[in-house]
């Protein structure tokens, strides 16, 4: 079974160097250059996959990334298994094992496979229309689909690569390095632009670099030989940079690029290990070049799915670039002239051609002429109507074509083979074009979309700016380059070009077969198996819109979205509904060109460097106290302190009354702090709080509320005056960015006449706030000679002074309700200030306590944190905070919607406590609340905002907002749960030291 | 992915920024004296336009200056660039 398909000596095949690998299982042999798609052809392997929904046996159909059909599980089992990987990119080394893909138990014995004689049942949207009904059955049929479909499977330990970004900024990028791309890049650089070129494959030259069409030259040359002198010539330019394995995957607005570098893939194992496997390149580049080529289309015929048929620029490839025989006994198929230089090419090495079927009437070309001397039969005005051979193609059988193109007459005639080049001509590959946003035109003459207007700045050059005859693209790149990039003379002035002249093509979308289409397979789309007849049946059951068609038949969605079928996928439809291509538009192709690992997007972002993180100067005291930790915005915030195997209650509890009973200290370093200073400072917060400050005297602190222009809460904390021009304001840890961006939008915007200058400090200071009836007897030890008589230093005031020689800030105010001091130091000194405070405490068995202990002490009395007890939609008269809105003031954010008919609403949601009927229920957070239990549909009066178990009150205390609670005091309500109802009272929601009597304690 | 031309830093990738919806809304002076509905006007309605905007930009992990800008919504060119206070160019 297995033969050598290797016909003759390439340059690009190390033959010297042997190299064996696995595919499904079984060892072959290649040489160093060959894909994993050229091995397996020389070992005359085209059996590679199975269809995702027939599973039909499919082979290598391509050479390059658009390849539809050989998709291959990489290194199954190993924690470097990647899947969905085109044999064509796959670079062989010793070692590689791959296996099909979508079969079970193997590819060359399917039980899918059976879905193909059932086809008729499997029409366009057969799983929309099957497994709608019943809805509950879903999981099941979702099991049932994802099983026989077999994807590939994904790694299932970490990845053991290194994945990298790169930031570059260019001049000119160029990409795709065929000729085109080639010689612009080298003018550009040659020009003194800083030019970058990237091409997806190994070897730079494009197609070119295996033209070897004997009526072509340049400079008297070859083509190919030409080239090779000017690659040659590339490696001595200053400015340009050259990155071969590097595939654009995306082409952003404002020409920002995002192309994946490919550097250890072709590595034997031992090789790959720490090295960068992949670099994702980020890419500004003042002006783009593309030059992404051309892809060749496929014939649309019955059953031109079977392993064996190919493009006929891949098999000529394949004889060219790597030296391998696709076949035998090859036939072509096509309706240009490039079918004849690929049979001419195989000829030419010595490998059978036994038939050419041309669509077209006639062509006079000279390569046409060449062919008909070497004795290959040409079949005129023929068509395949059908194709045989389960695993392999073996024979096709061909009809005469009739004038108009739509049907066959005569007999049929049966010609044996082993592959087929199938011809359909070229499509620009317009999809980076379309990704920046640029916009097509169809050119009917051609039958193909051309770049029309340019979004940025960029040109497309050679055959996907639509030139395909190398003078037409030498003298249009020439021009090109002079406009664009502003230059007199180019290497390509004198060149000269002998081409080939004659380009004549026939083209007919779908071709017609003997049988009748419902009869026929046509595969538009050979991934997802999409076939003309399911495109044309979309259109009968009333779609139109191209988009609709494409998802409703699930052509181009695919991996390789439809690289190879779009355009017959279109031509179908135009043809069907009678309208023009270019009336129909082209779907849209989105990023990545091809697709991208996981790896590669986030590069280094893995593991602990997945999310910046921020931690406090005492940090490092909280691990060695075995604090549990919470995340808060992005900090980690010490959460509480478990100590001799405490659960978190039993902590919090503990914590929770040692800090009304003695001594806690908490780690408020987290807060926000926003230096405010200028002669306008007053006025200032006058505007952006609910309260007054003009009054505030200089040493004093006060609460102050933000709101939103819509009135509702939006931030709290206290500010401190500093000076007569100076205060420092403090917010919550989480909102602290929020709020410098809004008041500085105020200030730069709404209010620039203010003389007012905001810093964020909040990086600057540590804080530790010393909170408990012996709170003052430690500070005493800590600064001996601080008055802190109630006289001196009274509550909400400050003093700055020093701890040693070390400044501080103290604050006397209070979150708890205990008598407590917030002492800021730099935040160098704050462990050191942590570790006085514990020393200074010890006698008094000072507790350190973390926010979820901070949590329950402030809602005893009632306190609200932003973001938990309010959402966005209370105003603080919801929050029964009246008090704190100045009445006064003319105007300040907020302001005048609080007297919106809507704010006024006396059935808002407020704020209330709620106190459990058995003191032992601790409520849910997040809790519904209900007055009646037997309504249906039930009322929603509100929910619990924050719930605890009080240790000082010693029973359960909750806050809500409740529809209109704030005259319900004494209700009793509900809150149903899953298998009971809690009976509730709403209640003040100031459940500890009504009269404040602790602050002064 | 933009490119924003800072006016007091230059050109810098649009991570940088973040939008700031529609500009030339001025804050009442005197809100007070607006009924609900025109409070309503300069609270809630935004244009949303498909086409040419005039939007509030900020640069936020730069410079933090708010700044104006001119930009087509339908393809994302920006337009002009200029700063607080300034006039909007006129087309
Ligand atoms: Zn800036």
């Amino acid at each position: 079974m297995t033969k050598n398909l290797r016909v003759k000596s390439s340059e690009y095949i190390d033959e010297t160097n042997r190299i064996s690998f696995k595919f499904n299982g079984r060892t072959y042999h290649g040489f160093k250059g060959d894909t994993l798609a050229s091995a397996l052809l020389a070992n005359n392997v085209h059996l590679v996959g199975r269809s995702f929904k027939y599973h039909r046996p499919r082979g290598i159909m391509t050479s390059g990334s658009e390849e539809p059909n050989a998709i291959v599980q990489v290194n199954p089992g190993t924690n470097r298994t990647e899947p969905n990987v085109r044999a064509t990119e796959v670079e062989i080394y010793e070692g590689l094992e791959a296996s099909s893909q979508n079969c079970w138990p193997s590819v060359e014995f399917d039980i899918g496979g059976i879905n193909n004689f059932l086809s008729p049942f499997f029409p366009a949207g057969f799983y929309y229309k099957t497994f709608m009904w019943p809805a509950s059955f879903w999981e099941k049929y979702e099991f049932f689909i994802r099983h026989s479909a077999g994807l590939g499977k994904s790694p299932t330990s970490s990845d053991p690569d290194i994945y990298d970004h790169r930031n570059i900024h260019c001049d000119v990028l160029v990409v795709g390095a065929g000729i085109s791309g080639i010689l612009a890049a080298k003018n550009a650089a040659k020009n003194n632009f800083k030019t970058l070129l990237l091409d997806e494959k190994n070897e730079l030259g494009g197609s070119t670099i295996f033209e070897n069409n004997e009526f072509n030259k340049i400079d008297n040359k070859a083509p190919s030989e030409w080239l090779k002198a000017e690659i040659k010539e590339l490696k001595n330019i200053k400015n340009l940079e050259i990155k071969t394995r590097t595939s654009v995957a995306a082409y952003h607005q404002y020409n920002y690029l995002l192309a994946r570098e490919n550097l250890t893939d072709h590595l034997e194992a031992k090789d790959k290990t720490n090295k960068i496997r992949q670099r994702l390149l980020k890419i500004r580049a003042k002006k783009v070049i593309l030059a992404t080529g051309a892809l060749e289309r496929p014939l649309i015929f019955n059953n031109n799915d079977r392993p064996g048929i190919m493009l006929s620029s891949a098999v000529k490839k394949y004889s060219e670039f790597y030296g391998v025989a696709c076949g035998s006994r090859n036939v072509f198929f096509t309706n240009n002239d490039s079918a004849y230089e690929s049979a001419i090419s195989l000829y030419n090495k010595g490998i059978n051609v036994e038939a050419i079927i041309d669509i077209r009437e006639q062509s006079e070309s000279k390569i046409v002429k060449k062919v008909k001397e070497a004795g290959i039969k040409v079949y005129w005005s023929h068509t395949i109507v059908d194709t045989a051979g389960y695993k392999r193609l073996n024979s096709i059988s061909i009809m005469k074509l009739s004038n108009d193109g739509t049907s066959v007459t005569g007999s049929k005639i049966s010609i044996s083979c082993d592959c087929l080049g199938v011809a359909g001509g070229w499509t620009p590959a317009i999809h980076l074009y379309t990704q920046s946003g640029s916009k097509l035109k169809f050119d009917e003459k051609k039958q193909i979309f051309l770049p029309n207007q340019n979004t940025s700045e960029q040109i497309s050059v050679g055959s996907c700016g639509g030139d395909f005859k190398i003078d037409e693209i030498i003298k249009n790149l020439n021009q090109n380059l002079k406009d664009n990039l502003n230059i007199k003379e180019t290497d390509l002035d004198n060149i000269k070009v002998e081409i080939d002249q004659e380009n004549s093509k026939r083209n007919i979308w779908l071709l017609p077969s003997d049988k009748p289409l419902g009869k026929t397979k046509p595969f538009v789309d050979y991934q997802n198996d999409a076939t003309a007849k399911d495109i044309k049946l979309a259109l009968r059951e009333g779609f139109r819109s191209i988009e609709h068609v494409k998802r409703y038949t699930t052509t181009g969605m695919g991996t390789d979205q439809g690289k190879l079928g779009n355009m017959h996928a279109l031509g179908i439809i135009a043809d069907t509904a009678g309208v023009k291509m270019g009336e129909l538009g082209t779907t849209t192709f989105r990023p990545p060109y091809t697709p991208l690992t996981f790896g590669t997007i986030v590069g280094r972002n893995v593991g602990k460097f997945f999310d910046i993180f921020r931690r406090t100067p005492m940090n490092d005291w909280h691990v060695e106290n075995k604090a549990e930790f919470e995340n808060v915005g992005q900090w980690k915030r010490a959460w509480y302190y478990p100590i001799n195997g405490e659960t978190m209650h039993q902590a919090v509890q503990r914590e929770s009354k040692a800090a009304r009973e003695s001594a806690g200290i908490l780690d408020a370093s987290t807060l926000g702090k926003i230096d405010i200073q200028g002669s306008d400072a007053s006025e200032f917060l006058n505007r952006v709080y609910t309260n007054a400050w003009s009054k505030l005297a200089i040493g004093k602190c006060r609460y102050g509320l933000m709101l939103n222009e819509d009135g509702m809460v939006y931030d709290d904390g206290v500010t401190t005056r500093l000076g007569e021009n100076h205060y420092i304001m403090t917010t919550t840890t989480g909102g602290a960015a929020n709020v410098l961006g809004k008041l500085e939008d105020y200030l730069q915007t709404e209010w620039p006449e203010l003389d007012v200058y905001l810093t964020s400090v909040t990086d600057h200071y540590a804080t530790a706030s010393l909170c408990g009836p012996n709170s003052k007897k430690i500070l005493k030890k800590i600064i001996p000679d601080l008055d802190l008589s109630d006289e001196n230093f009274p509550h909400m005031s400050f003093k700055e002074t020093n701890i040693g020689h070390i400044q501080c800030r103290i604050m006397r105010i209070s979150f708890t309700g205990e008598h407590s001091y917030e002492i800021n130091v730099q935040a160098s000194y704050g462990k050191d200030l942590w570790k006085k405070c514990m020393e200074a405490g010890q006698e008094f068995n000072i507790t350190p306590y973390g926010t979820e202990t901070m949590h329950l002490l402030r809602a005893e009395k009632g306190f609200i944190i932003v973001g938990q007890d309010t959402d966005g939609t209370m105003t603080p008269i919801d929050l029964q905070m009246d008090w704190i809105v100045s009445k006064k003031k003319y105007d300040f954010i907020g302001k005048r919607s609080l007297y919106r008919s809507d704010t006024m609403r006396e059935d808002r949601k407020q704020l209330v406590g709620l106190l459990t009927d058995d003191p032992n229920i601790v409520l849910e957070e997040g809790a519904q609340i209900v007055s009646e239990l037997n309504q249906s549909p039930v009322e929603m009066l509100g929910h619990v905002t924050s719930s605890y178990f009080s240790p000082n009150l010693k029973k359960s205390i909750a806050l809500a907002v409740v529809r209109g609670g704030k005259d319900m005091m004494g209700k009793k309500l509900f809150v149903p749960m899953e298998n009971k109802n809690i009976n509730v009272t709403v209640a003040n929601p100031v459940f500890y030291d009504e009269k404040n009597e602790r602050l002064n304690a | 992915m933009f490119l924003i031309n800072c006016p007091y830093c230059g050109e810098r990738d649009q991570q940088e920024f973040k939008a700031g919806g529609e500009a030339h809304i001025e804050r009442p002076k005197q809100p007070t004296e607006l009924s609900d509905d025109e409070w309503a006007e300069y609270l809630f309605m935004r244009k949303n336009i498909k086409g040419v905007q005039f939007e509030r930009w900020n640069h936020a992990h730069g410079c933090r200056k708010w700044f104006n800008m001119v930009r087509d919504t339908s393809n994302d060119e920006i337009k002009a660039i200029y700063k607080m206070g300034e006039k909007p160019p006129t087309q």
